[in-house]
Order: C-alpha cells, then structure tokens, then sequence
C-alpha cells in the first residue's frame, strides 16, 4: 500500500557510535588540560627523586633511573633557610603553632557573632553586616602598617601570638558570614520553639545551634586551616624569624642556595609544604570546594 | 507599663558581638582609614594616630604626585613622550603590570574555566577524577606554585634546556628572564592555580539551569553551542559576576606569587604594587600609604558590577 511505512531498513533508534567526533573533541580538551594541570606536579615529584648531578646533566621531563630520597631527607632535617640549617621541618612546627590557635580562635567568635547577626538581630546589626562583607574585600596590605603599630603597641611584634593574632582578626568577616548564612538558613521554628521553652542565649547556641552546624563547622575548619597554611605575608612581617611557618622557610630554603641551586631538595621541600593543604583537599572533597567557594572573597 | 530600655534588650547577643565589632572598628574601619588619611601627610613614622599630627604633616597630594612620577611605580612613555623620539606604545612599572596581569590572568582563567565547565557538563566518564585533577592546584600556596613554575621555566635548567636537549636547538622559553615577557609568565603560574576553582563554579551554576530550558532549546532544534552562548551564559550572569569579582580581587591584590616566581625580577621589571608598598614602609612611608589607597580605589572600581547586582536583586 502507498501510504504504509516503508520497511526496507532497521527499525528503532539509531544507534550511537561509540565514539562520536563530538565525544572526541570533549575528551581531547579535557585530557589536554588534565596533562597540563598535572604536569607540574609530575615534575615536583621526579625532580625531587633525583640527585644534584642529575639535576644539573639531565633532562627535566625524564624520570631518574636510581631514585633516591636523600633530597627528602636534606630538605626535612638540613636545608639551609638562611640562619640556620634544620630544614624545613621546623617551619612546620611553626606552622602548627600558628595555624591551630587562630582556627580555633576566629572559629569561635564567628560562629557566636554569625549567631547574633542571624538570630539576635540589634540596632545597626544590618549595617553590621554590610561592614564585613565589604571588610573581605580590602586588601590586606591597606590594613598592614596600622596594624604594624598596634602590634608593637601591644609589645608583641614579632613574636607567634602576633601572627596569631593577625591571621584571627582576618579570619573573622568571612567566617561570620559563613556562619550567619548557616544559621540564617536553618528553620526559625526551631529557634522559636526553644525560646518559648524557656531557653536563652547561650542554651540556645550550644544545645541546639553548635549541633546542628557540624557541616559549617567542617567547611570553616578547611577554609582557615588552609588558608592560614599557605599565607606568607603575614608570617614574614609579624612571626618574627624564630617562627618563621613552612611557606617563608621555603621561600628562604630556595633563596639561600649556596653555589648551583639544589633544585631537588627545593622540589621536595615544596612539596612537604604542599602536603597539608593537598591531604584535606583529597579527604574533605565537596566541603573543600565549598569552603573555597565561600572563602574565596579573603583580602 | 515600663517598657524595658531597648539599650539592653537582646543584652547576651549584643555582648556576644561586641570583639567582633571592636576588630571591625579599629582594625578594618580604623585601620582603612588611617592609611587613606596619612597617604596626604609626609609623615615618616607615626607611633598612632593624632590629629595634630595629621594637620603639621599635611601636603595635600604630593605623596600621590611624587607616586605617579615615580618610574617603578608607573612610567608610561606612551603619556610622557608622547610624538619625541623615545615615544614607545608601552608602560612599565608595578601599576601597569598589576593591570597586565589582572586583565590576562582573569579573562583566561575564566575563558578557560567555563570552556572547562561545559566539557565537564557533556555527561563524561570519570568526572570527579577530572574535577580533583583541576582544582588541586587551588590547595597549594602561590609561593608552592611560584616555586614549582620557576623550576619549569628555569632557561638553564627547565623546559628550554630539555627541549633544546632533545633537538630542537633553537627553542627558545626564557619568559622568567625576559623583561617584555615576565608578567605572561606570571600568568601561566596564576592560571594554573585559579582556573579549577572558575571551573568549580561554573559548573555548580551550569548544574543550576533548569532541566526544562535544556529541552526547549532541543525541540526548537538549536544546536548546543548556541544554547550555551545565547541561552545559559546569560541566565549564568549571577554566578560570572561573582567569579569575575572574587578572581579580579585576587588578581589585584597578587603578591607572594611574584614573590616566588620571580621576586619581582628581572631587575625589578615584575613588580607589583602590593610589593612596592611593601617595599616602602620604612623608607617611603607617605608614598607607600598613597600607593595602598590607589589599590583599595582599584578595588572600590572592581567591586561596582557586583554592588549594582545586590542593589537591583534588593529593588526588584
């Protein structure tokens, strides 16, 4: 019949090639720019295995034949950062030192200043507010010479509880915005109900919002803990050099170089430097990209 | 009835954010202007701030004069000589190399973030080893990256050298050294580090487009490319403004990365102004103060895309 469907071919769907050209254009682009991101990261790791004769003949695309780790070791235990030569193991203490007060610190006052921005709101709290999301975004250097005055004021430049200090009060905008967001978001029936039972301020924080915040508590504790790790500037100016963190002993240990530049022991101390930020990045995953994300707006 | 005095409602919350706004004052508000209003005295160390100081010291904008004629900070010859013999369509300095810098590293990492973003949304194998292989970079310092870079591009001992080694004699990579092109290669090592985060946020905001548009631009049979330029990059304008404000931010603002990769060299043909304030706390006070306040404006100028979209999502 003239109008019946004609069956000379396959019926259904047409079926996909495994590969269409468009598929190859996505993959090319994308395994373009995944060599192009891990490169460096081949070279830090190959360049750090070598020994100084290797570095100095050899090619850096190729890999050593005889690794070895002595680089690692030099770097760890005798790299010379200028002073004197313990490696970079003692800018990681120093490190420590810095990061682990100040997280805890700014972690604390904002979690309690974002709770009354969110749910305690006073005259002027709005205008509050808008003070520190503009607060993120001068830049620190702006803020850097007054602060340099009221540090020697205080009779604590250059020492730790300086640069401590610094990287709290720096820490605090962006995490009380973290935290007012947080708390905002959360259902203010709940609020409510444990006013109406009778429960004030502080009942209300620590039995029922501090519970209820271990995501945004998560994403802080990334957030400041990176962020602190691989700041510089204010190490240089207010650690003193005694307390020098890992980011400026590696600057010097690159710096100090006598005679040809040891660039497998550099390579490997950037790499232990390294090594903190990219262990929380590979465990935290989705926290980390959203503490990025959050915190990224940091002068 | 007495009515409680409203100084002390809501006490707790009130004292709870009293350091917090403390810090606020002195040191984000106080400290901000401080800077902004001793950039117009000649001051050379203050112990703090007072008004008399402030009025003896007074010059008006001389420090901002001396600043701008100052070739380290911007020497422009293009302004200056213009139609002499030594007339050159090209400025150095920290002011335009910031400007270099900013414009290059942030329309790449953006261009290249989205391009990335689009890829990763193409329903592909294996995108969280994809995702993670990008944004490592974003875990490490600029002075990890700075350093890592300087290796590679190192003319003696890095990519030059071993493609020289493999044949290729004439191959030449010395950006690292080379005056002309220092800033460019400041802008590999800064692309490297940033662009998986503009990826990241591009591809939650392309994850935000209604499923339903995506079909509806199918069945009007619109090819995908231009569904993405024509459709999605405008209904995306929230999510491009935030990221072009947070890079653009940063990119202004760099300084450790320099500080790593070439700490400020050739010469000082890599400067930027956050190390050129830096730089001149102890022996240029006034200029210094000056050269911070032409940022914070930058800044101001950088932030406007992002004010203007909170203000009319408030409006409307």
């Amino acid at each position: 019949m003239a109008n019946s469907p004609t069956l000379s071919g396959p019926s259904g769907a047409k079926p996909r090639p495994f590969i269409t050209p468009q598929r190859f254009v996505v993959y090319s682009v994308l395994i373009v720019c995944a060599v192009f991101f891990l490169f460096p990261l081949y070279i830090m790791i190959i360049t750090s295995l070598k020994n100084i004769q290797e570095i100095q003949g050899g090619n850096i695309f190729v890999p050593t034949m005889s690794p070895t780790l002595d680089a690692w070791e030099k770097a760890w235990n005798s790299a010379c950062t200028g002073l004197y030569c313990e490696g970079i193991k003692v800018g990681l203490w120093n490190s420590i030192k810095i990061t682990v007060p100040s997280t805890i610190v700014s972690i604390a006052v904002a979690s309690v200043t974002g709770y009354s921005l969110a749910n305690w709101p006073f005259k002027f709290s709005e205008v509050f507010f808008a003070v520190l999301l503009l607060a993120n975004f001068i830049p620190y250097i702006v803020m850097l010479y007054p602060l340099v005055i009221i540090t020697s004021k205080m009779g604590i430049y250059s020492t730790l509880p300086a640069v401590i200090l610094v990287h709290t009060i720096f820490g605090l905008p962006v995490q009380t915005l973290l935290f007012r967001n947080y708390f905002a978001s959360l259902p203010q029936e709940l609020f409510k109900a444990a006013r109406v039972d009778g429960a004030g301020y502080w009942g209300i924080f620590f039995q029922i919002f501090v519970p209820m915040a271990t995501p945004i508590f998560t994403v802080s504790i990334i957030l400041q803990v990176t962020g602190i790790w691989n700041d510089f500037l204010f190490g240089v100016i207010f650690a003193g050099p005694t307390n020098y963190p890992m980011t400026v002993q590696l600057n010097n240990i690159v710096n100090s170089a006598t005679g040809g530049k040891a660039y497998n022991v550099d390579m490997a101390a950037t790499i232990l430097t390294g090594l903190v930020p990219l262990t929380i990045y590979f465990v935290s995953g989705k926290y980390f990209v959203r503490g990025i994300a959050a915190g990224a707006v940091k002068g | 009835m007495d009515r409680p005095n409203p100084l002390f409602r809501n006490l707790n919350s009130k004292f709870a954010a009293l350091p917090m706004m403390l810090i606020v004052l002195v040191v984000f508000v106080g400290g901000t202007l401080w800077t902004v209003l001793f950039s117009f005295t000649n001051i050379k160390i203050v112990p703090i701030f007072s008004p008399k100081e402030w009025i003896d010291g007074f010059v008006g904008f001389a420090n901002y004069t001396r600043l701008f004629n100052t070739d380290r900070w911007m020497n422009c010859p293009i302004i200056t000589h213009i139609g002499q013999s030594d007339w050159k369509a090209s400025c150095t300095g920290a002011l335009p190399n910031v400007a270099t810098y900013a414009v290059l590293s942030v329309t790449l990492s953006i261009g290249l973030g989205f391009l990335l973003a689009v890829m990763m949304d193409q329903k592909i194998r294996a995108e969280g080893v994809f995702r993670t292989i990008y944004l490592y970079p974003f875990a490490l310092s600029f002075i990890v990256t700075g350093h890592v870079w300087a290796w590679i591009m190192s003319p003696e001992y890095g990519l030059q050298h071993a493609i020289r080694e493999m044949g290729w004699t004439s191959f030449t990579f010395d950006w690292i050294a080379d005056r002309q092109m220092v800033m460019y290669a400041i802008v590999i090592a800064g692309i490297w580090q940033g662009t998986g985060f503009v990826m990241a946020l591009m591809l939650a905001g392309l994850r935000g487009i209604d499923e339903d548009i995506w079909k509806a631009a199918r069945v009007d049979g619109i090819p995908a490319w231009r569904t993405y330029i024509q459709i999605v990059l405008p209904m995306m304008r929230p999510v491009m403004v935030t990221t072009f404000v947070i890079v653009a931010a940063g990119a202004v603002r760099v300084y450790d990365l320099v500080v790593a990769l070439t700490d400020g060299g050739p010469g000082i043909a890599s400067d930027v102004p956050t190390r050129y304030v830096y730089q001149n706390f102890s022996a240029n006070l006034g200029q210094s103060l000056a050269a911070s306040t032409v940022m914070l404006a930058t800044m101001a100028v950088v932030l406007i895309p992002w004010i203007r979209m909170e203000f009319s999502k408030k409006r409307t």
